[in-house]
């Protein structure tokens, strides 16, 4: 084993962890939160793009959104695993923000070569950006695009693109004569419509986009193994923002059943809640493990890092489900409510759950490297 | 070099080239007898010799007992013990057959014990010598163990013991057992003594061991059947009352959550045992046919063993996790959660197995037409045995959700 013993985890990702935890708890308590994006209980209204934005000023200042951008390119150059746990501690807060998105589009674009460096010099100053990779049919695989690039112009629609409202710039796949390439655009440039979509979760602004004749900059001919290269670092984050939210599901449930006294017993004495409870720790536990693991391959065996990250993916999925479910379930009625926090977790974990390829869509690509594709 | 090894102090780095070199060199062969999978299920006289063989110059070497005090026969070392048995596992050696004398025993006298007893009992223990086998469980207490009946009713400066204990494994090679019993009627916890008994020199005076027979159909484990056994006052451990005490020392250890490290060595290959993990699931799934292809590409096989593969490998990160203490919540949550994790995971996998396997499972041991030798449909009834012992999954889950969720208490 070439990887090392502490997964590369180190004092200086401790104390990152350490501090963005500290600051979350800090600036952004659930009721605040709740405040924030669950004004509106209408489930027909459209989608709303409503974060802090002072709060995100203060964590590009901190550095928080040039982590990943290599120092060569004006940034700190982080490994995999020290942002993981920045992402985690994201997570368990819930905070609504573009960071997850701007990462994904770091490390595409660190994937493009020299291609990429005038793109990560603007991430690195503060400029944020999403993917917008995803095709109508929302196929996660990586050649699938329903934009397509001809002399020089992008034409079609871009779906499924996550925080669209809240970036300045877009990593846009499309087809072109030779193959697939990827190019930098402005979200508000000529020819870009963002139309956005009325989603469950209330954490985070989803669109489709579209292009009519948008002039691009490419950023890489070579798109799919751009795609390829930077995928498992982008799995492996959202599996880490999935197990702080997890975490967060599980002490907050924990503290309500040990309180919520019913039959003369807090409910968490009875083992039809205490037993399916130290369950969603154990999920939580493996995922934490796998994330942290697939984090590490990523940083230092990148030959091994899809196979470590599709295990990380399908075991957050299954998480997801499993500890939103149950801290919904055991909060009992109040838990049913638009007033009770839960719901917000609940409905972050059902998006992260699918975002990216499902449990079984990682689980059939781990298949395929495990045992061999079938012919 | 691995990193586990930059992370040395001057002692350990040393200790651990000593044990490197030592092991190059003395390295047991692989045995000609057929070992079983693990040491609890050692049956016969020649697989107990070879084994007993390997642990006694594993301690003479110094492999053995590092962290304990030179007195009771201890290498005075600190911390080293986690160093050798890296190196042990390392270099593939067989596994040491006094499992429960070193993971159980050892600590528990040690803590508890006076200390003329440690020094007459710990030295053999190490070495092997003495084989120890433990008295928990009886017929009507399992789970809840704090309800055993087996008496010492006090005589002068002796004790006279009566009673029944059940799925002792090793009992028929033991010299000692570690023993929880009850000294008074009238307290359930308080009401428990703990003892150290001989065994084998009182069979057939006091003392009788019978195999009992398991769902498999070999024999693993014993009943162990005290009557009117005498032993000295000097065998008590701690206090009178405090068995209970006393007891959480000894599963603290089993739990791999006590202070002191257990010696733990194995890996060795061996042609006869096969391992209930997904390589050997994988390999089993390429080799047998469903609906006129291979079961390897079924997707919904294909989606269940990777079910198994991650769970396989989250346990296994989670080892390497809990020595990275910046990513943990609580110091107990893994270790606390190993025995149940890999217990659950093996079952599953057997499992799943014995269903990759179809009609064919249906062929035992003893059939020539049986997949790998009917071991899968052995291994999933035999992984009964751990989700079972040890505390029950059941009672692990009590544990995980008290201990560390700090829910409240089912007593």
């Amino acid at each position: 084993m070439t990887q090392p013993d502490n997964f590369g985890f180190g004092e200086e990702a401790a104390m990152l962890k350490d501090s963005a935890r500290k600051f979350f708890s800090e600036h952004f308590p659930p009721d605040k939160l709740h405040r924030m994006v669950a004004a509106d209980t209408n489930p027909e209204r459209m989608s709303d793009c409503a974060w802090d934005r002072e709060l995100w000023q203060q964590m590009v200042e901190l550095g928080w959104t040039s982590l990943a951008v290599p120092e060569s390119a004006g940034g700190i150059g982080m490994p995999v695993v020290a942002v993981a746990g920045l992402v985690e501690e994201l997570g368990r807060a819930a905070f609504p923000c573009p960071l997850l998105a701007t990462l994904a589009a770091t490390y595409v674009l660190a994937a493009c070569g020299s291609g990429g460096d005038a793109a990560l010099a603007g991430i690195a100053e503060g400029q944020t950006a999403s993917l917008a990779i995803t095709n109508r049919q929302g196929s996660w695989e990586l050649g699938d695009t329903d934009v397509a690039c001809e002399h020089g112009k992008l034409n079609g629609t871009a779906w499924f693109v996550q925080d669209a409202r809240k970036v300045d710039r877009l990593l846009v796949s499309a087809r072109t004569d030779t193959g697939q390439s990827l190019y930098w655009v402005a979200s508000d440039a000529a020819g870009v419509t963002v139309a956005p979509d009325a989603i469950v979760d209330l954490t985070r602004d989803q669109a489709h986009i579209s292009f009519d004749n948008v002039a691009a900059q490419e950023v890489s001919s070579e798109g799919l193994s751009a795609l390829t290269a930077a995928m498992p670092a982008i799995w492996t984050l959202l599996a880490a923002d999935i197990t702080g939210a997890a975490e967060w599901q599980l002490q907050t449930t924990v503290e309500y059943v040990n309180t919520r006294q019913q039959f003369d017993r807090p409910l968490g004495f009875f083992q039809a809640v205490k037993h399916p409870l130290v369950d969603v720790m154990i999920m939580i536990d493996q995922c934490k493990s796998l994330v942290y693991n697939a984090a590490c391959a990523c940083d230092t065996e990148p030959d091994h890092a899809a196979a470590a990250a599709h295990m990380a993916k399908a075991a957050a999925s299954e998480t997801a489900a499993f500890a939103s479910s149950r801290s919904v379930q055991y909060h009992g009625g109040i838990g049913f409510t638009w007033e009770c926090f839960v719901h917000l977790f609940f409905k972050r974990q059902k998006h992260s759950q699918l975002l990216w390829g499902d449990a079984a869509w990682h689980r059939a690509k781990l298949a395929d490297i495990l045992i061999g594709k079938v012919a | 070099m691995s990193e586990s090894a930059r992370e040395d102090t001057q002692e350990q780095a040393e200790f651990r080239q000593y044990c490197r070199e030592w092991l190059q060199a003395n390295k047991p062969g692989e045995p000609t007898v057929r070992l079983p999978l693990s040491p609890l299920e050692i049956m016969t006289e020649p697989q107990m010799t070879y084994l007993q063989a390997w642990q006694k110059s594993a301690y003479d070497a110094g492999l053995i007992g590092c962290d304990y005090a030179v007195a009771v026969g201890g290498g005075g070392r600190s911390d080293c013990q986690r160093i050798a048995n890296e190196e042990m596992i390392r270099a593939r050696t067989p596994y040491l057959p006094n499992v429960i004398g070193l993971g159980m025993a050892a600590p528990t006298v040690y803590y508890h014990g006076q200390q003329a007893l440690k020094e007459r009992l710990l030295p053999r223990l190490f070495s092997g010598e003495d084989i120890w086998c433990q008295g928990f469980s009886e017929p009507g207490a399992g789970s809840d163990l704090a309800s055993v009946q087996t008496f010492a009713e006090r005589k002068g400066d002796k004790w006279i013991i009566n009673g029944h204990k059940v799925w002792t494994s090793l009992a028929h090679f033991a010299e000692w057992m570690i023993l929880l019993l009850r000294t008074d009627k009238s307290h359930k916890y308080d009401g428990l003594s703990y003892f150290v008994v001989p065994i084998r020199s009182a069979l057939g005076k006091g003392v009788t061991v019978r195999p009992l027979i398991k769902l498999t159909g070999e024999t693993g484990f014993n009943e162990v059947i005290f009557e009117d056994l005498e032993v000295d006052d000097s065998y008590r451990l701690d206090e009178l009352g405090r068995g209970w005490q006393v007891a959480m020392t000894t599963l603290l250890h089993e739990r791999g959550a006590g202070e002191l490290q257990t010696p733990r060595a194995g890996g060795m290959k061996s042609k006869s045992t096969h391992a209930t993990n997904t390589a050997n699931l994988i390999e089993l799934a390429r080799n047998t046919a469903r609906g006129g292809r291979p079961a390897s590409e079924d997707p919904l096989i294909r989606d269940r063993i990777m079910q198994q593969v991650i769970r396989e490998q989250g346990l296994a990160q989670n080892q390497r996790r809990a020595r990275v203490p910046a990513l943990q919540d609580h110091p107990l949550r893994l270790q606390l959660q190993n025995k149940l994790l890999a217990s659950e995971i093996s079952q599953d996998t057997a499992a799943l197995a014995v269903e990759v396997e179809g009609a064919s499972a249906s062929l035992y041991l003893g059939d020539e037409n049986a997949p790998v030798g009917g071991q899968w449909p052995m291994a999933y009834m035999n992984s009964y045995g751990m989700t079972i012992a040890a505390g029950t999954s059941e009672v692990q889950r009590n544990i995980l959700g008290e201990r560390v969720l700090g829910l409240a208490k089912s007593k």
